[in-house]
């Protein structure tokens, strides 16, 4: 066997996270997005140090103050500066949202990877509860959950994580029924790897791009929803910032023509939104093609 | 006479990450109306470029910057928007590889095809009648039928005859075919051409043929150019250069194929060491230089042109040497492997079937056969004839019905993997099809050997890595490609992991399912290569399968034939191949297009594939054999012939009346 070359690769292309990276910077609406995004992440970090104004100082002289020189986005009903709590709110929202939409993640991923992979029966019992779950509004059932087991931050996570996770499992399960069917799933089956090691080290490496990009979607949705709970008073409490918080405290003032109080809270909440958004809408484009 | 299609010095780019790749350079050739010219070469040669400029249909990020494409006398590139949609109307019309993509999959067939009468404004009263008309001409036996189906109801022989009918509906002038008949199965993709040929001399339309498969360009085309890294590297006459190549790479081309009277006993296959430089690489000197075998300092310096001489061309500076290129490969065979008559793997009533009731499908039954250490058993049938089911049974990835008996070194062996012990999977392996399935994208080359081994033999630390770099060396891998990820390597690099990995176990049994149809024919030849020599060191018997009877012939001891999930045929590889064989053998066989053009007398089979829920009553390829026995073949179950040598097939003809081969399949050419 003279005749067999050593095979020689031209540069050998690029791949992996790195080139993923590389990529993503290319895409307009994901470095628009990640711009917004790290902005307001740079406000729940570093904000409390920053802002000119204690967020939680009350100053009744100087109450509903409209946007001047001195206090930017004006003051509300006991006179805290506007501007300093829209900057600070973003640290509890922050928080809360990241965190029940990576539990959500995690616990849909696995159930995704278990219907997809197992199949028969187990896919057909774990669709049906699936769609069960999605039938469910997830504010009615967070409400439910807060009044049942009494408001908490760990409730809001609970629930949220528990009616995300649904929606994740079917982006992950039809992801994987896709790769099931390749042959290296069949090769780590003839080499009796375990169900686990098939599962978490063989197939979920390359599902990875649909998950990263459900989970940013899920983040928007998760920041909404946060809000919508602070906003009726079940989600994070009083004396936070927190913005769906200070709108629901201050939303009666519109009428009066008070509407900096408001329109501040709503923008910050619209602009981390449409960020998230312009983030997913980047990794859908470059990761999954 | 103005030429049908002309290339005058046409280059084609590709906008790719910001850059600018040639992928073209300077082609010129030209078709004369009414000649049907074939463009050969591997994938990567810009086959598909070229087709898509005819048509100045490129991709949004390819543009021709050189030269000119004329088609009909008319330069292609300076027509107005309405002009081109003119000409796309009525002299030009493209037919794709793969069919079921080219139809429309929410219109009926009859809608579909009156598109074309619709944009070429025909009167709408007049449309169904010219679709009836057309479906007919393309063989469609029964038209009024096929216009009310949608494409996923008909075959893929069905769907490319109506895109050919769609095709040749506004009567064009050219007619280009990109892989016409790549995707079908050989006695599909033999009524297909004929119906081709047939139409070219019926219409008079010239046609772009183009293939990577040699024989297919032989028996359809009157003039072939050969593609090599974006230029045209030699044209001549079919007959001239297929007999008498003057560009080293069509030689080597032509001596890659695995030839008749050829095993791998008897001889290494030739190969084409080296790659194909990837698009947009500088290159001085000849193109092909650096793979080439009569490469000299002139060479590699001066590109060669394009020399014409009297109705050839061919772009070397030696034409004359090539002969002077060794004929087949140095390397003497490897010596044969032990093949003794003791039986390693036993299959006895395998059935397998999915779905129950009236779905259900049995795609296996009753199958049986014996596998001998160090021996290849070629599996061949066409797609749906269950090939790939039984694999997959005999690995345990698919659990046989009841009753199916399956013993490994005389041991039974359990339906899955799970049941079996380590000893028994390890001992039985497959190399996939197609490598990008086999392979995890996510994990490198060392990964995938270190697993398979620390698993199934056992090893751990320092004795491991030694395997896996003895494994590697095996099959002509560097340490440097263990690092890689697949993405990072070409085909025939990850198929040569794929086979390290196979091997990693140390297998009695391998299983090759195809394992070269992904590749082109240089690479092939040098994977074939490789199973040859890993078979005869490490003792291992092979079940291959393929389509390719080409490669089944070059590997094979014996061979089986199976047809709707049974074995027709099973025997000795010389004997079935010469016959006397079943009648599907036959026309399996007779459906290879040959290299030389011969045309002989082809066994047709008419009709599709029966479904394998409702399976024909007696015997089951009664519905499509030409030597049917009425009364008696769809109603009786047929016997079981046994011939000479452990020879048996399953027909009801006394093996006197058996067809036998009157020619050698594949042919065997005078090579150069």
């Amino acid at each position: 066997m003279t005749d067999l070359p050593t095979p020689v690769e031209a540069a050998a292309p690029e791949h992996g996270w790195r080139d993923d990276l590389r990529r993503l910077r290319g895409s307009v609406s994901f470095v628009v997005g990640a711009v917004i995004v790290l902005f307001w992440v740079g406000c729940a970090v570093f904000g409390q140090s920053l802002v000119p104004f204690d967020p939680f100082a009350d100053d009744l002289m100087n109450s509903l103050m409209p946007p001047s020189s001195e206090h930017w986005f004006g003051t509300d009903q006991l006179g805290r500066d506007v501007f300093s709590r829209v900057i600070v709110g973003a640290r509890d929202i922050l928080t809360v949202a990241p965190i029940a939409t990576l539990l959500s993640t995690i616990l849909g991923t696995a159930l995704g990877l278990t219907m997809g992979y197992f199949g028969g029966l187990i896919d057909e019992v774990s669709s049906r509860l699936v769609d069960a779950v999605l039938a469910l509004p997830t504010v009615i059932v967070a409400l439910l959950a807060l009044t049942a087991l009494g408001t908490s931050t760990f409730t809001v996570l609970v629930v949220i994580a528990f009616s995300f996770a649904p929606i994740i499992a079917r982006t992950v399960r039809s992801a994987v029924l896709s790769e099931v069917s390749l042959d290296y799933v069949a090769a780590a089956e003839l080499r009796r790897e375990n169900t686990l090691y098939i599962l978490f080290i063989e197939i979920l490496p390359n599902v990875m791009p649909p998950i990263l990009v459900e989970t940013t979607v899920r983040l928007g949705y998760a920041i909404f929803t946060v809000a919508t709970l602070s906003f009726i008073g079940f989600g994070i409490q009083p004396p936070s910032p927190d913005w769906g918080l200070s709108i629901s405290a201050n939303y009666g003032l519109i009428g009066g023509g008070f509407w900096w109080a408001v329109l501040f809270d709503c923008l910050a909440i619209a602009s981390l939104v449409v960020g998230i958004n312009l983030v997913a809408d980047g990794m859908e484009s470059t990761l999954n093609d | 006479m103005t030429d049908a299609l002309s290339f005058d010095n046409l280059g084609v780019a590709y906008r790719v990450k910001g850059k600018m790749r040639q992928v073209l350079d300077g082609v010129s050739l030209s078709i004369a109306k009414g000649e049907a010219y074939g463009l050969v070469g591997e994938s990567g040669c810009g086959k598909s470029t070229t087709a898509f400029a005819a048509l100045r249909y490129l991709p949004r990020n390819g543009s021709v910057n050189r030269g000119r494409i004329l088609i009909d006398g008319q330069d292609i590139g300076l027509l107005s928007p309405t002009d081109l949609r003119h000409l796309r109307q009525f002299k030009v019309s493209m037919i794709y590889q793969d069919p079921g993509r080219a139809l429309n999959p929410s219109l009926p067939i009859g809608r579909q095809v009156a598109e074309v009468f619709e944009l070429a404004g025909v009167p709408r009263a007049e449309w169904p009648a010219r679709t009836h008309d057309i479906l007919a001409k393309v063989q469609i036996s029964d038209p009024a039928l096929v216009m009310q189906r949608y494409p996923h109801q008909l075959s893929g022989g069905m769907q490319q005859r109506v895109a050919i009918a769609m095709a040749i509906a506004s009567n064009p002038t050219l007619l280009v075919l990109d892989e016409p008949t790549t995707g079908l199965d050989a006695t599909v993709e033999a009524e297909v051409l004929d119906l081709i040929q047939h139409l070219r001399h019926e219409l008079s339309t010239a046609i772009l043929f183009i293939s990577h498969n040699l024989a297919v360009i032989a028996r359809m085309c009157d003039r072939v150019g050969v593609l090599y890294a974006g230029r045209l590297v030699e044209e001549a006459r079919t007959e001239e250069i297929f007999r008498n190549p003057r560009h080293p790479y069509t030689a080597g081309l032509l001596r890659c194929l695995p030839q008749a009277g050829r095993s791998k006993d008897k001889a290494m296959l030739a190969t084409i060491p080296g790659f194909l430089p990837g698009p947009g690489t500088k290159i001085t000197g000849c193109v092909f230089a650096p793979r080439c075998a009569l490469a000299d300092q002139t060479c590699r310096t001066v590109e060669p042109e394009l020399l014409r001489t009297d109705d050839r061309a061919s772009k070397c500076h030696y034409p004359d040497r090539i002969n002077e290129l060794d004929h087949i490969s140095n390397a003497a065979p490897v010596a044969a492997a032990v093949r003794n008559s003791k039986t390693i793997l036993q299959v006895d009533g395998l059935a397998k079937s999915f779905g129950s009731g009236t779905q259900r499908q049995r795609v296996l039954r009753d199958v049986g056969l014996e596998l001998r250490a160090g021996e290849t058993l070629g599996l061949v049938g066409e797609s749906g004839s269950g090939k790939t089911t039984l694999a997959r049974c005999i690995l345990g990835l698919l659990q046989p019905d009841q009753g199916s008996s399956l013993r490994f070194a005389g041991e039974a062996l359990a339906g899955t993997t799970a049941l079996r012990s380590r000893h028994q999977v390890k001992s039985i392996q497959i190399v996939f099809q197609n490598p990008d399935s086999a392979l995890n994208r996510a994990h490198t080359v060392y990964r995938m050997l270190s697993r398979t081994i620390g698993h199934l033999v056992g090893l751990r630390g320092a004795a491991r890595e030694a395997r896996i770099k003895s494994l590697a060396s095996a099959v002509r891998l560097t340490e440097r490609h263990l690092s890689a990820v697949p993405s990072q390597l070409s085909g025939g690099l990850k198929q040569r992991v794929a086979i390290a990995r196979a091997f990693a176990s140390d297998p009695q049994v391998l299983i090759c399912d195809e394992p070269t149809s992904a590749l082109d024919v240089s690479v092939q030849a040098a994977i074939l290569n490789l199973l040859a020599e890993l078979q005869a060191t490490k003792q291992v018997s092979y079940i291959l399968i393929s389509h390719d009877l080409g490669v089944v012939r070059y590997l094979s001891d014996r061979i089986a034939v199976m047809y709707l999930g049974q074995m027709l045929e099973i025997g000795p590889a010389e004997a079935v191949f010469s016959g006397p064989h079943h009648p599907y053998t036959a026309a399996l066989l007779s459906s290879v297009p040959t290299l030389d053009g011969a045309s002989t007398e082809r066994v047709k089979l008419t009709g599709a594939l029966p479904s394998t829920a409702n399976l024909p009553k007696g015997c089951v390829f009664h519905t499509r054999c030409p030597r049917k026995i009425p009364g008696l073949c769809d109603h009786d179950a047929p016997p079981q012939v046994k011939l000479a040598d452990g020879h048996v097939l399953m027909c009801h003809l006394a093996p006197e009346e058996l067809p036998a081969a009157d020619r050698n399949i594949p042919p065997t050419i005078t090579l150069p």
